[in-house]
């Protein structure tokens, strides 16, 4: 075992607990994850089975933790681990799954997988078989200031331009707000409207805000390629940010795995709690609405449909509050099947858009998708997710299928009510 | 009297079934102590919902398959449930088992029927029976089951029948058959603790982490 592989498993030790431990050892074998998968569903390729490719943490965990394991490791029995076995597993681990979470939701055992993705990624990426594009990712946020290389001119550009089509003043770093907004980097770079559109709402609805260009992007490539280090590194700069400026909130935006990153990890992460609230941004819109502080006049007449993110609905617990509010602008809402907690991955998520290696897979993954899509024949998808935004449409358009995508945020402020 | 039938019969429920009972029980107790040493470490993440709740609510509720969940894997789910449901039924409702539980630990419950039992225990059968059919057939579960698998699973199996052919002295001495029977139930009680049998105990753990881990966020399990 060389010095890497030795890293690897020491990694891959440190995310052993207790709930590892009773899922291990209560996997019968039974393969239902399999069907939960989009990847085995696109392929019927049993080795995308979910529980498989978490693997090398469960011989982690029999040789080391276990008595009967232990007793056969101690006798030369044992199954060592190799600097294969991660080569091996790169494919499962992190091109064919997109941490989507369906597989924790049907285990008959109640096995969290996606969990246990998250940490076999600790010790690949530890081991050195993290995919080249998610480490320069991580290179280009932790030295700079975003994954897609230094973003604050074109931030700077964006609120310009937003404070310039809305006319409403938006300034940077602003001391005694209640609010931090935090940017995911596809909303910089490919969706700038929602910036303008939260300035709206927010203005109507009397709420402070900011934003910081210390600390403006929301994304954290750590949680993908799963490294703690890396991922602690890029919270705690939104985290000092919010202290500093003494915000009440920190609102997470339409991004599904910087919710995960920031509301959920990152006080972990951080190991303490936060001095302030991290809220999602449809969560605030809708309890905005609840207060009647979020009012719309008209609506949409097109056939609209809406897309969940695994990471905000699924494995983060917004999933009524969408809905709320896209039936205040959409006079024609119709559901996909398996819409809300089950719903299937766009097929970019996890770090797999990233992935060049993964092309092909993602791809194929999509055709569920379009399928679904085309059942209900829609004008318009609208989600809460910028990657997943830029997921469908770049899908959409390789599947020659013409149908907009629009992300929530922007769709709640074109309706906004125009008296004051 | 030299009846070696009843020697094994004697041996069976004697000092290997005292065995069984001793390695099953210690085994299972390390098991389970072993897992809940790990502990996990404290989410410092502000609770949205209710994670305890949850978590005892997902062992109940993850019993149920998701819509739509029986008809890509009819084998698997009714064949799950059958054996399940058949083999309790015929182990913890059959007057002689409680009374040997009885005997054991002073707990003792109404029995049913012998059609019921036979029954449970003919139906029982066939679904382990299929469930070993999709084990070998199907590729995905073909490519997760090792030969433990299969052993564990012809293992529970076999007190079904030994049992059934006991009671019913189907065929073979009597005597010899019911010590079959006890042997089975011995090398089960024995091999459990070392096999995912343990997952009799572990996925109530297993569901309730889930089930908090879910319910911390809000969301569903």
């Amino acid at each position: 075992m060389n010095a890497t592989c030795e890293r690897g498993v020491n990694a891959l030790r440190e995310q052993i607990d207790a709930p590892v431990a009773s899922f291990f050892s209560s996997c019968v074998s039974c393969g239902l994850c399999a069907d939960a998968c989009i990847f085995f569903q696109e392929t019927q390729d049993p080795q995308y089975t979910p529980i498989r490719k978490v693997e090398l943490l469960r011989r982690v965990w029999e040789n080391e933790y276990t008595l009967f394991g232990r007793l056969k490791s101690m006798a030369g029995l044992g199954n060592k681990i190799t600097d294969e076995d991660f080569t091996d597993a790169e494919r499962l681990v992190y091109d064919s799954c997109t941490m989507c979470g369906r597989c924790s939701m049907v285990c008959p055992v109640g096995n969290d997988i996606t969990l246990m993705i998250r940490k076999m990624r600790e010790g690949m990426s530890a081991a050195g078989h993290a995919p080249v594009e998610l480490i320069g990712a991580a290179k280009r946020h932790t030295k700079g200031n975003s994954p897609m290389g230094d973003l604050s001119k074109a931030i700077q550009a964006q609120v310009k331009h937003a404070s310039a089509e809305t006319g409403i003043e938006i300034e940077f770093d602003k001391p005694g707000v209640d609010y931090l907004v935090i940017l995911s980097a596809q909303e910089i770079a490919e969706y700038p409207e929602v910036i303008g559109a939260m300035a709206k709402i927010f203005k109507k609805a009397g709420v402070t805000w900011t934003i910081s260009l210390e600390a403006f992007e929301a994304t954290n490539v750590g949680i993908q390629i799963g490294n703690r280090d890396v991922a602690k590194y890029l919270v705690t700069r939104v985290v000092e940010a919010a202290e500093r400026l003494g915000v009440k909130k920190v609102i997470s935006p339409e991004c599904g795995h910087a919710y995960q990153a920031m509301r959920w990890e990152g006080p972990n992460l951080i190991g303490r709690e936060y001095d302030f609230e991290v809220v999602h941004i449809i969560e605030l819109l809708d309890q905005l609405r609840a207060e009647g502080k979020l009012k719309t006049s008209g609506k949409d007449s097109d056939k609209i449909t809406f897309h969940d993110p695994c990471q905000i609905n699924r494995r983060g617990g917004i999933n009524k509050e969408p809905r709320r509010l896209l039936n205040m602008v959409a006079e024609n809402f119709v559901e996909t099947d398996d819409a809300g907690t089950m719903n299937w991955c766009c097929s970019a998520g996890g770090g797999v858009g990233a992935n060049e290696r993964a092309a092909d897979l993602k791809n194929a993954a999509f055709q569920l998708k379009k399928r679904q899509f085309e059942k209900v024949a829609p004008d318009k998808i609208v989600t809460m997710c910028a990657f997943c935004h830029h997921t469908l449409e770049n899908a959409l358009e390789d599947n020659d299928m013409d149908i907009e995508v629009a992300g929530l945020t922007e769709m709640m402020a074109e309706y906004l009510v125009d008296e004051d | 009297m030299n009846n070696p039938n009843f020697d094994l019969l004697m041996f069976a429920r004697g000092p290997l079934f005292d065995f069984a009972l001793l390695v099953f029980v210690a085994g299972v107790l390390i098991r389970v102590v072993e897992i809940l040493v790990l502990g996990r470490k404290k989410d410092f993440s502000k609770a949205k919902g209710k994670p305890v709740q949850q978590g005892i609510k997902t062992i109940f509720t993850r019993t149920l398959p998701r819509p739509g969940a029986i008809k890509a894997n009819p084998i698997t789910i009714v064949g799950g449930y059958v054996f399940h449901i058949g083999f309790f039924i015929a182990f913890l409702l059959f007057v002689p088992h409680i009374a040997l539980i009885e005997e054991l630990t002073g707990l003792s419950w109404p029995g049913v029927g012998r059609v019921i039992i036979e029954s449970s225990t003919v139906l029982a059968v066939i679904a382990g029976l299929a469930l070993l059919y999709t084990r070998w057939r199907d590729p995905v579960r073909r490519k997760l089951t090792t030969w433990v698998d299969y052993l564990v699973l012809v293992l529970s199996l076999l007190p079904l029948i030994t049992g059934y052919v006991a009671v019913n002295k189907l065929f073979g001495d009597p005597t010899f058959m019911m010590a079959l029977h006890i042997l089975s139930v011995d090398i089960l009680m024995i091999v459990f603790p070392f096999t995912k049998l343990m997952h009799a105990f572990t996925f109530a753990m297993a569901r309730y982490y889930n089930g908090s881990i879910q319910g911390r966020k809000g969301a569903e399990s």
